[in-house]
C-alpha cells in the first residue's frame, strides 16, 4: 500500500470512494426538477422537491460528517488546510459576483433605464410614443405602475437596527476567533452563541419587515423594477444570512465538542469569512437599496 | 515518481485500486482520482459532441435547400438553441475540464487535484443537468427555441420547458464553478517544490486564468437567468419596460458573462497549442513570459468588451465607441500569441504528426476567425453584419477550428500518455485532412452568405442564397462524418496498439513525459525533484 488512508502528515490526504457527491446530484436534480414542475402547476412538484431536500440533507450530514471526522482524526496536514481555505475564498468570490449581477441590475435600472423611459437622451421617442407623462423618479414601478401604489421601507427604522445587528455580529464572531486563539472554549461558544442569536434576530426582523411591506406598504416582488430589485437583493441576502447562521450553529456545537484548536480550525474560519461577506453585502444593500 | 510497481500497472490499464475500490460502474461513480474524473469528463464531452453534432446535421439538412424541407420552424429553432447549449456547456467546456483534470496534476508534480471529492461532484452534476436539459425536447411544448442567448421577451414565451432549462443552466454553472475552484486550488497549492509559477507549462497558466474567469462570470449568468425565471413566474419586472425594467438590460448582464465565456472556451486551447508546437518544432516556446502576460491581458480585457454583441440595440454613441475600441485592443495580445507560435516554428526541425497538424490548422484558421471578429468589432460594419451568417462564420472559425481543433490536438497529443498506446497515425492524418477541408467547405461560404444579408437562426431563406447553403451543408455532412472516424480512432487507441514510450514524442518536454505510459493510477505521490531538463518552459537554455 503506497498512499494513505492512514494519516502521514507529510502526505497530502487524498480521499477514496466518495459516495456523497452522487447523492447530492440526485438531490439537486430532484429539488430543481420538482421546483420546475411546481412552477408549471404540477401537483407532484412539491413532493419531488421535498425528496430532493431529503437527499441533500443526507448528503450534507454524510459529507461534512466524514470531513469533520477526518479533520479531528488528524488526516489533514497544513497543505490540505490551505486547499480548503482557497476553496472557501474563491467560493465567496463567486458569491460576490452573484450579488454583483443583481446590484448591476439595480444600478443599470436606476441610472439608465428609468431616465430613458422618462425621455432622457435617446429615450425621447420611446417616451413620446409609449410612455408620455411618465415621471422618472426613483423609487418607481415603471410607466405602467405595475403592481399598483406602494411605499418604501424607510432606511432609518428596522434596516438601521439590522445594520447595527449585523455589524455587532461581525464583532462577536471576531471575539469568538480571539477566544479560540486563546484556547478559551467557554468564551468561544458564548461568543458564537451571541453571533448566532444576532443572525437569527436579523432574519426575524427582516421577515417582519417583509410582512409589513406586503400587508401595509403595498410593496411586493411585483412592484415593478423597485419591488424586483428590492426583494431579490434583500431576499437573496436574507437567504445567505440564514445559511450563515445555520453554519455558525453547527460550528458552535463543534466548538463545544472541542473540535477546534489554535492550529486547526478551518471550519470555524471559513464560516467566519462567510459571515463577514454577508455583512459586507448588507452594508452595500443598506446604502444602495435603502438610503440612496 | 510513483512508488508503485509501474510495470504491473502498465500491463493492466484498468487501474487496480488497492483498497477494494468498487469495480465496474460504481468505481466511476465514486471515484476521486483525477485521471478517472478526467476520463469521465472527456468521454462525456465526446458523447455531447456527437449529440450536438447530430443537431447540427438536422440544421444543415433543413438549410440544404430553400423552403421548408424537413422540420417545422419551431423545431428548427429548438435545434439551433440546443446545439449551442450542448456544444458550449456539454462538449467544449467539459473537454477542457477533463484535460485539466488529467494533465494539470501531472504537469505540476501533484498527487491529485486539491479537492478530490468536490472534483467528483463537479463531474457528476453534468449528466444530470444534461438529462434535464435534453429532456425538454420531449416535452409537449418542446424545448427552448429562443437561441442560446435566451433574450427576453422571446425566451419568456418558452413553454413548460422554461424552468427546466433555467435550472439546468444553474446546475451547469455550479459544476463549472466547483471545477474552477479546484483548478485554482490545485495550481496555487499543489505544485511540487521547484515548480515556480513561471516554470509552469503554458497550458497550466491558461487554465489558471480560465478558472478565474469562470468563477467571475458563471455566477453572473446564474443571476441573469434567475431574473428571467422570476420575470416569468414571480411577477418581477427586470426586463419589462412597463414596470421600469428593460429587456436590453438582460443583454448587458448576459454578455458580461458571455464574452468572458468565449475566452473561457479559447484560453485553454491557446495553452494546448503552446504545448504542441514546441514539441513538434523541437524548440522551446518563443516568448514564454509574453504568452503568460498576453493571456492575462486578454482575460482582463474580456470584462470590458461585452457590448460588442449589442451594437444594434440602441446604445448611446459613447458606449458604441468605447466597446468598439476596447474590442479592437484585444486583438493586440491575441496577435502576440500568434506571432509567438509562428516564431517558435521559425527554423525549428518540424515534423507533422496529427497533433501538430491540428495545431497548425488552429493557428491559421483561428486567425481567420480573429480577423472576422475585428470586422465585426467595427460598429458601422456590424450594423450590417449583426445577426447574419457572417457572425455564424466568425464564431465557428474561433470555436470549431479554434477550440475544437485545440481539443483534438490535445487528445492526439496526450492519448498515448493516457492509454499507453499510439493511436493509428494514418487514420489520424486522414481524420485531420478530412476535417480541415470539410470544415472550410462548411463555414467559409457562410461569410459570403452573411455579407449578402442572410440572417441567422431562420429555417428558410431567399433563393439567391441557395448555392452557398448547399455547399455549406455538404461540408457539414462531411465534417460530421469525419468526427465518427475520430471517435473510432480514440476507441481503437484505448483498446490497444503500438506501445507508447514514456516520452512519446521526441521533442516533448515537461513532467508528464517523465511518467510511464500509460500514466499509473497514482502519480507523484512523492513530489518529483525538478530540474531544468524536465520543465517544459521557463528556462531559456534548452
Ligand atoms: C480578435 C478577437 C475577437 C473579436 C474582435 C471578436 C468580435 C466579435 C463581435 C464584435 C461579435 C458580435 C457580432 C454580432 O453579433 O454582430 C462576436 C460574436 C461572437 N464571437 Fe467573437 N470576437 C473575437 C474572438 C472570439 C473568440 C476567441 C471566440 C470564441 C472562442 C469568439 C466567439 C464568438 C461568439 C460565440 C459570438 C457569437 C455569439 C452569439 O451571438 O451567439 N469570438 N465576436
Ligand atoms: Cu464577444
Amino acid at each position: 500500500m503506497t498512499h494513505a488512508d492512514t494519516h502521514n502528515p507529510d502526505r497530502y490526504f487524498i480521499p477514496h470512494n466518495a459516495p456523497w457527491p452522487i447523492v447530492g446530484s440526485i438531490g439537486m436534480t430532484a429539488l430543481l426538477a420538482g421546483a420546475a414542475m411546481a412552477m408549471n402547476g404540477s401537483a407532484s412538484g412539491k413532493v419531488t422537491m421535498l425528496t430532493g431536500v431529503a437527499f441533500i440533507i443526507v448528503m450534507l450530514f454524510g459529507w461534512f460528517g466524514q470531513v469533520v471526522r477526518e479533520s479531528v482524526g488528524g488526516y489533514y496536514n497544513s497543505q490540505v488546510d490551505t486547499s480548503f481555505r482557497m476553496g472557501m475564498l474563491w467560493f465567496i468570490f463567486s458569491e460576490v459576483m452573484f450579488f454583483g449581477a443583481f446590484f448591476g441590475a439595480l444600478f443599470y435600472a436606476r441610472v439608465f433605464v428609468v431616465p430613458w423611459l422618462g425621455g432622457e437622451g435617446h429615450g425621447v421617442m420611446t417616451n413620446a410614443l409609449l410612455w408620455q407623462g411618465f415621471d422618472p423618479v426613483w423609487p418607481t414601478n415603471g410607466p405602467a405602475a405595475i403592481g399598483g401604489n406602494f411605499d418604501t421601507v424607510p432606511a432609518f427604522g428596522v434596516p438601521l437596527v439590522n445594520t447595527l445587528i449585523l455589524l455587532t455580529s461581525g464583532l462577536t464572531v471576531t471575539m469568538a476567533h480571539w477566544a479560540l486563539k486563546n484556547a478559551q472554549r467557554r468564551a468561544l461558544v458564548l461568543w458564537l452563541a451571541a453571533t448566532v442569536t444576532l443572525g437569527f434576530l436579523f432574519v426575524y426582523l427582516q421577515a417582519e419587515e417583509y410582512i409589513h411591506a406586503y400587508q401595509e406598504l403595498g410593496l411586493t416582488l411585483g412592484s415593478g423594477i423597485y419591488g424586483s430589485t428590492f426583494f431579490m437583493l434583500t431576499g437573496f441576502h436574507g437567504m445567505h444570512v440564514t445559511l450563515g447562521a445555520i453554519m455558525l450553529t453547527v460550528i458552535m456545537f463543534r466548538a463545544a465538542k472541542g473540535h477546534f484548536t489554535d492550529a486547526n480550525h478551518f471550519g470555524f474560519e471559513g464560516v467566519a469569512w462567510y459571515w463577514h461577506f454577508v455583512d459586507v453585502v448588507w452594508l452595500g444593500l443598506f446604502v444602495f437599496v435603502y438610503v440612496v | 515518481m510513483s512508488t508503485h510497481s509501474t510495470a504491473t500497472i502498465a500491463q493492466d490499464h484498468v487501474h487496480d485500486d488497492h483498497h477494494g475500490a468498487p469495480k465496474g460502474l460504481l468505481r466511476w461513480v465514486f471515484t476521486t482520482n483525477h485521471k478517472d474524473i478526467g476520463t469521465l469528463y472527456l468521454v462525456f464531452s465526446l458523447l455531447m459532441f456527437l449529440v450536438g453534432g447530430g443537431m447540427a446535421m438536422i440544421i444543415r439538412a433543413e438549410l440544404f435547400q430553400p423552403g421548408l424541407q424537413l422540420v417545422n420552424p419551431e423545431f428548427f429553432n429548438q435545434m439551433t438553441t440546443m446545439h449551442a447549449l450542448v456544444m458550449i456547456f456539454g462538449a467544449v467546456m467539459p473537454a477542457f475540464v477533463g484535460l485539466a483534470n488529467w494533465m494539470i496534476p501531472m504537469m505540476i508534480g501533484a498527487p491529485d487535484m486539491a479537492l478530490p471529492r468536490m472534483n467528483n461532484w463537479s463531474f457528476w452534476i453534468l449528466p444530470f443537468a444534461f438529462t434535464m436539459l435534453l429532456s425538454t425536447l420531449f416535452m409537449p411544448s418542446g424545448g427552448p427555441a429562443s437561441g442560446w442567448t435566451l433574450y427576453p421577451p422571446l425566451s419568456l414565451q418558452t413553454g413548460n420547458s422554461f424552468a427546466f432549462v433555467i435550472f439546468a443552466i444553474h446546475m451547469l454553472g455550479i459544476s463549472s464553478i466547483m471545477g474552477a475552484i479546484n483548478v485554482i486550488a490545485t495550481i496555487l497549492n499543489m505544485r511540487a517544490p521547484g515548480m515556480t509559477l513561471l516554470r509552469m507549462p503554458v497550458f497550466v497558466w491558461t487554465w489558471l486564468i480560465t478558472a478565474f474567469l469562470l468563477i467571475a462570470v458563471m455566477p453572473v449568468l446564474a443571476g441573469a437567468v434567475t431574473m428571467l425565471l422570476t420575470d416569468r413566474f414571480f411577477d418581477t419586472s427586470f426586463f419589462n419596460a412597463a414596470g421600469g425594467g428593460d429587456p436590453v438590460m438582460f443583454q448587458h448582464i448576459f454578455w458580461f458573462f458571455g464574452h468572458p465565456e468565449v475566452y473561457i472556451m479559447i484560453l485553454p486551447a491557446f495553452g494546448i497549442i503552446s504545448e504542441v508546437i514546441p514539441t513538434f518544432a523541437r524548440k522551446p516556446l518563443f516568448g514564454y513570459t509574453a504568452m503568460v502576460y498576453a493571456t492575462a491581458s486578454i482575460a482582463l480585457l474580456s470584462f470590458i468588451v461585452w457590448a460588442h454583441h449589442m451594437f444594434t440595440v440602441g446604445m448611446p454613441l459613447g458606449a458604441e465607441l468605447f466597446f468598439m475600441y476596447a474590442t479592437m485592443v484585444i486583438a493586440v495580445p491575441t496577435g502576440v500569441k500568434i506571432f509567438n507560435w509562428v516564431s517558435t516554428m521559425w527554423r525549428g526541425s518540424m515534423t507533422f504528426e496529427t497533433p501538430m497538424l491540428f495545431a497548425l490548422a488552429f493557428v491559421i484558421l483561428f486567425t481567420i476567425g480573429g480577423f472576422s471578429g475585428l470586422m465585426l468589432a467595427v460598429v458601422p460594419a456590424d450594423f450590417q453584419y449583426h445577426d447574419t451568417y457572417f457572425v455564424v462564420a466568425h464564431f465557428h472559425y474561433v470555436l470549431v477550428t479554434g477550440a475544437v481543433f485545440g481539443i483534438m490536438a490535445a487528445v492526439y497529443y496526450w492519448l498515448p500518455k493516457w492509454t499507453g498506446n499510439m493511436y493509428n497515425e494514418r487514420l489520424g492524418k486522414i481524420h485531420f485532412w478530412w476535417s480541415v477541408i470539410s470544415v472550410n467547405v462548411l463555414f467559409f461560404p457562410q461569410h459570403y452568405l452573411g455579407l449578402a444579408g442572410m440572417p441567422r437562426r431562420i429555417p428558410d431563406y431567399a433563393v439567391q442564397f441557395a448555392d452557398y447553403n448547399m455547399i455549406s451543408s455538404v461540408g457539414g455532412f462531411a465534417f460530421g462524418l469525419a468526427q465518427l472516424l475520430f471517435a473510432f480512432i480514440v476507441w481503437q487507441c484505448a483498446r490497444g496498439g503500438v506501445k507508447a514510450t514514456a516520452q512519446v514524442w521526441e521533442g516533448a518536454r515537461g513532467l508528464e513525459w517523465t511518467l510511464p505510459s500509460p500514466a499509473p493510477y497514482h502519480t507523484f505521490e512523492e513530489p518529483p525533484t525538478i530540474d531544468d531538463s524536465m520543465v517544459a518552459h521557463g528556462d531559456t537554455a534548452h
